[in-house]
């Protein structure tokens, strides 16, 4: 007999999609530290690029997350904990 | 290019954006505003962000200071990729508690407190004014860059009269799309699309130029990177501290600046356009700043001597491009005129809401009863207006327009910064209170115009030297550059260091220090949990959407009763040209609807009813405060009524109660008089019986005796009754005299059995009596006890109907009483006779014939009262029994 691949684990997409907010909150810190990176640098001749290339990453990652949450009446129930019947 | 063109040019784009904000308007109006709902409105219209400071200024900072522009882009980035959910929770509590402005937002969650909101507006009207000063300064540049590529040589307008028609061709767009309606939730479809508009005129602009400058004049994408990198590096190191804090400040900017504030919260048609913003405002500010290196530096390369902040217009008029130029021309136009409307009009709605009307309204409190506030309020609107378009004006002609644009630009950007810690304690922090917001906003507001506002119109212009040297009053930790001695800093990083440190630390220490008010509390929980409280709200079945006529008639009947509200909906139909009895929702309507309602239960109660009905406006505080104040009253007034309705009942039954007392007087004295007449009658009647006879005469002798006899027997009787009457009289008027000795108790029972013997003194009674218990020294009337005794033993021998009669005497000291029990053998009073016996004329069955008139045991009861003592009947004793009190010494009371 094989354990199931899966966690048994119902309200899978409530919870998915609070990980996702989480991602979305976390975002702006790895951000700013991304760009704080070129201080660090000795040459920062190429920064320009380094940075708009981080600026549009953050810009698709954002783009990723949004569609992700965008739609959600979660944020509004965030004490409707993980009850299967839930999942959206 | 003939700067009349330009003017021209000018003025039809301006008459092209009022075309389409009326035509905005109009549409709206009819409910047909569907594209005001489309996604892509509201992240062109945050586009409000990038100012011709933006647009001109961030070529000029890039070909100064290199890199470090992009830090005013990359804050925004930052707080719209990830952190939305915080401007999220802004724009939700916006609409909840129909937020106006950024000053209102702090009012309102510490506890409405109007002080908060001026402070507010002061610090959002001194940060604004040099920003408007500087967008109208570089309309007026572009339009002097144009002037002096004229070869007409037509003079160039001053600079003076250019900004006066700018100011006053915007104070005009402002007034008319700005202040055409009073709406709750004060959204300006005309204004978010003429500024959605501009949006794309602005990036179409910027692009146009840098795909120019890359293609056209760089020679494609490599050759123009290859030449940004070839750029000496000196001049563009990058503090890492300034770079960290601008970032940090464009982002703190992105939520406080009024503009901003006004078009991601009050104008937001839905929240869900945030996600999509999340992406596409931050995609819109790359856009914006992709060509500005390249713009940068290939204009410095070929233009070295031209202001740099200018690139962007001078690099094509000096490459001939006259049509782009224009178009480069208009996007700094749209952004200047753009951030000024939408500035002006935040600004101005702080300054109506929280100065001029409380002003007016203290000043004329009349005038808030007056039907026509709202004409009041637009017009301090439009005064506000002109004001703050005068305050930039009036920066620009007084610093003369010479600054970097930039430097302007932050120097705003720190003060609206101030705002900051109060927004983020207040909807995430429930104890963050008014006092700390206070305090905390005050330091930081008065750290930033020491140490960067002030400082920003030049060395000694109005601060003085002395100050910069040597410090505020000569404290060398208070100078503006080096602050507690921090002499390293750069004067920016500096500034806001230690504003916000202080501000902070204010706000924290303030909070936790004091004690919010009620009204503080209820909002600091409404801000905190902004969602949950919806949530909560929702599941309550709160929530409805769009209120439907049916729904509103239905509420309105239970209100005003049935017939009034159909009557009233039919006639507002028809008012409408409607059939039926359903008009349409209109203002109007609803405002008369309110009215109609407040008569029934009261102004803030219908006002709340109707709220509720309606979108997700809920309740606030203050409604229901007012809504609680009118129940109050009511609750009040109701339960006054109780009391008086309780006294009423009170003062009836008492009324009841005399009028059955009079009743039963009256009663009494019928028949006191019926009885006394009867027992004067009787004797009479054989006393006139009897003299008849003896007056006719010869009659035997011994008949003469005997009938002598009963008459003296009768005249006795009557002499006896009218003596008791007598007796009972004076007793009863209290006038009575005692005669107050020391006796003892048992002579005076002795006295009285031996009066009493004369009483059917055929009888022989077994007298049983304690004498050494009776060896008790009274002081009292003792001939008046003496009496009552006898009647007492009298009553005994006349009534006691047993065979062996006897006769116990009890006697018993009680503290300062004595007690005296006649306590016979006989059958006794029967119960229902108890009650009356000590009445006048009580007298139950008479079987002697030749008793009292009943008025002994009546008599008794007066002379015991007289005597500080009393009388009672003792049931249960097997025959009859009386007791009688008496004090041992006879208080002062019997007079």
């Amino acid at each position: 007999m094989r354990l199931p691949k899966q966690p048994l684990f119902l309200a899978r997409t409530v919870y998915r999609k609070r990980r996702l907010r989480d991602a979305a909150r976390m975002l702006p810190i790895f951000g700013f530290v991304l760009m704080m990176l070129p201080m660090l640098w000795p040459n920062s001749g190429a920064n320009w690029v380094y940075l708009f290339g981080i600026w549009v990453g953050l810009i698709a990652s954002a783009a990723i997350l949004a569609k992700g949450l965008g739609s959600d009446t979660d944020e509004t129930r965030p004490h409707r904990d993980l009850g299967g019947e839930d999942a959206l | 290019m003939p700067f009349n063109l330009l003017v021209l040019i000018c003025l039809g784009y301006v008459v092209f954006l009022f075309v389409v904000a009326a035509w905005a308007e109009r549409q709206a109006k009819a409910g047909r505003a569907g594209f005001l709902r489309s996604p892509l409105i509201y992240p062109l219209s945050l586009s409000i962000y990038c100012t011709a400071w933006t647009f001109y200024g961030a070529v000029g900072y890039a070909a100064r200071s290199g890199l470090e522009f992009v830090t005013i882009y990359l804050g925004p980035t930052l707080v719209f990729v990830g952190w939305w959910w915080i401007l999220r929770k802004l724009v939700r509590i916006g609409r909840v508690q129909r937020v106006t402005s950024i000053a209102d937002l702090i009012s309102s969650r510490f506890g409405k407190s109007n002080l908060l909101g001026v402070v507010v507006t002061l610090i959002a009207v001194v940060a604004a004014t040099p920003y408007i000063a500087l967008q109208l300064q570089s309309v007026t540049q572009s339009f002097g860059v144009f002037a002096s590529e004229t070869p007409e040589g037509w003079a160039l307008p001053n600079h003076e009269a250019t900004a006066n028609w700018v100011a006053a061709g915007l104070a005009l767009f402002t007034i008319i799309f700005g202040t055409r309606n009073l709406d709750a939730n004060e959204r300006h479809h005309g204004v978010v699309t003429a500024i959605a508009v501009e949006a794309v005129v602005k990036l179409a602009a910027l692009i146009a130029v840098g795909v120019f400058v890359v293609w056209g004049l760089g020679g494609g994408l490599s050759a123009v990177s290859r030449q940004i990198n070839q750029v000496d590096l000196t001049a563009w190191t990058i503090e890492p501290s300034r770079w960290g804090t601008l970032i940090f400040l464009s982002a703190a900017a992105v939520i406080t600046l009024p503009r901003m504030f006004h078009v991601m919260v009050v104008e937001n048609p839905n929240e869900a356009h945030l996600a999509r913003a999340s992406w596409a405002f931050p995609t819109y500010l790359l856009l914006m700043s992709l060509f500005i290196m390249p713009i940068a530096v290939i204009g410095m390369q070929r233009l070295p001597d031209t202001n740099p902040d200018m690139l962007v217009l001078t690099l094509p008029l000096a490459e001939g491009q006259g049509g782009l130029a224009m178009l480069a021309f208009l996007g700094g136009f749209s952004s200047a005129t753009s951030m000024v409307i939408v500035e002006t009009i935040a600004l101005a709605t702080m300054v109506s809401n929280h100065i001029i009307m409380p002003l007016l309204l203290w000043l004329r409190p009349k005038s808030a009863l007056s039907s026509d506030l709202r004409g009041w309020v637009l017009n301090s609107r439009r005064i506000s207006i002109m004001v703050v378009l005068a305050l930039g004006l009036g920066y620009f002609r007084l610093s003369g327009g010479s600054e970097a644009l930039a430097a302007i630009g932050l120097v705003a950007f720190a003060g609206m910064a101030q705002v900051l810690p109060a927004i983020l304690g207040g909807i995430f922090w429930r104890g963050a209170t008014g006092v700390g917001a206070m305090i905390g906003l005050t330091l930081g507001f008065g750290v930033w115009a020491f140490t960067l506002f002030l400082p920003s119109f030049g060395d000694g212009a109005i601060l003085p030297m002395t100050v910069f040297e040597q410090g505020l009053w000569g404290q060398s930790w208070l100078r503006p550059n080096a602050l507690f001695g921090t002499e390293d800093m750069d004067p920016l990083v500096h500034s806001i260091f230690w504003s916000m440190a202080l501000n902070i630390s204010g706000f924290l220490i303030g909070s936790l220090l004091t004690f919010p008010g009620p009204v503080e509390r209820v909002q600091g929980a409404a801000f905190v949990n902004a969602f949950d409280a919806e949530f909560q709200a929702e599941r309550l079945g709160w929530m409805q959407g769009q209120a439907e006529p049916e729904a509103l008639l239905n509420m309105a009947q239970r209100i005003m009763g049935e017939d009034p509200a159909i009557s009233f909906f039919e006639e507002q139909a028809r008012a409408q040209g409607k059939d039926g009895f359903l008009p349409d929702l209109t203002p109007d309507f609803l405002t008369l609807l309110e009215r109609r309602m407040a008569g029934s239960v009261g102004a803030a109660t219908a006002h709340a009813m109707i709220g509720q009905l309606f979108g997700r406006a809920m309740v606030t505080v203050e409604d229901l405060m007012a809504v609680a104040n009118e129940s109050a009253q009511i609750l009040e007034y109701s339960t006054r009524l109780e009391a008086q309705q309780a006294e009423t009942t009170r003062t009836a039954r008492a009324l009841r109660d005399a009028n059955d007392k009079l009743t039963q007087i009256s009663v009494q004295k019928d028949s006191f008089l019926s009885q006394i007449s009867h027992e004067l009658r009787t004797p009479m009647t054989s006393i006139r019986a009897f003299s008849e006879i003896l007056t006719e005469g010869d009659l035997p002798a011994d008949k003469v005796a005997e009938f002598g006899r009963v008459i003296h027997m009768e005249t006795l009787r009557l002499t006896r009754l009218l003596d008791d009457l007598l007796d009972l009289s004076v007793l009863e008027n209290g006038s009575v005299q005692l005669n107050i000795t020391t006796a003892n108790l048992g002579l005076l029972i002795d006295r009285a059995l031996a009066a009493a013997g004369q009483t059917r003194p055929e009888r022989v009674f077994d007298i049983q009596r304690n004498y050494t218990s009776e060896n008790i020294f009274l002081r009292t009337d003792a001939d008046r006890l003496v009496q009552v005794f006898i009647n007492l033993v009298s009553n005994a021998r006349k009534y006691c109907d047993a065979e062996l009669p006897s006769l116990r005497i009890a006697v018993r000291q009680k503290g300062a009483r004595v007690v005296i029990d006649f306590i016979d053998n006989g059958a006794g009073v029967p119960k229902e006779s108890q009650g009356i016996i000590f009445e006048k004329f009580a007298r139950l069955t008479d079987t002697s014939g030749s008793g009292g008139a009943g008025l002994g045991l009546a008599i008794c009861r007066e002379v015991m009262g007289t005597c500080g003592g009393t009388i009672s009947y003792l049931p249960g004793q097997k025959g009859a029994a009386f007791r009688v009190t008496v004090p041992l010494r006879i208080g002062k009371i019997a007079n």
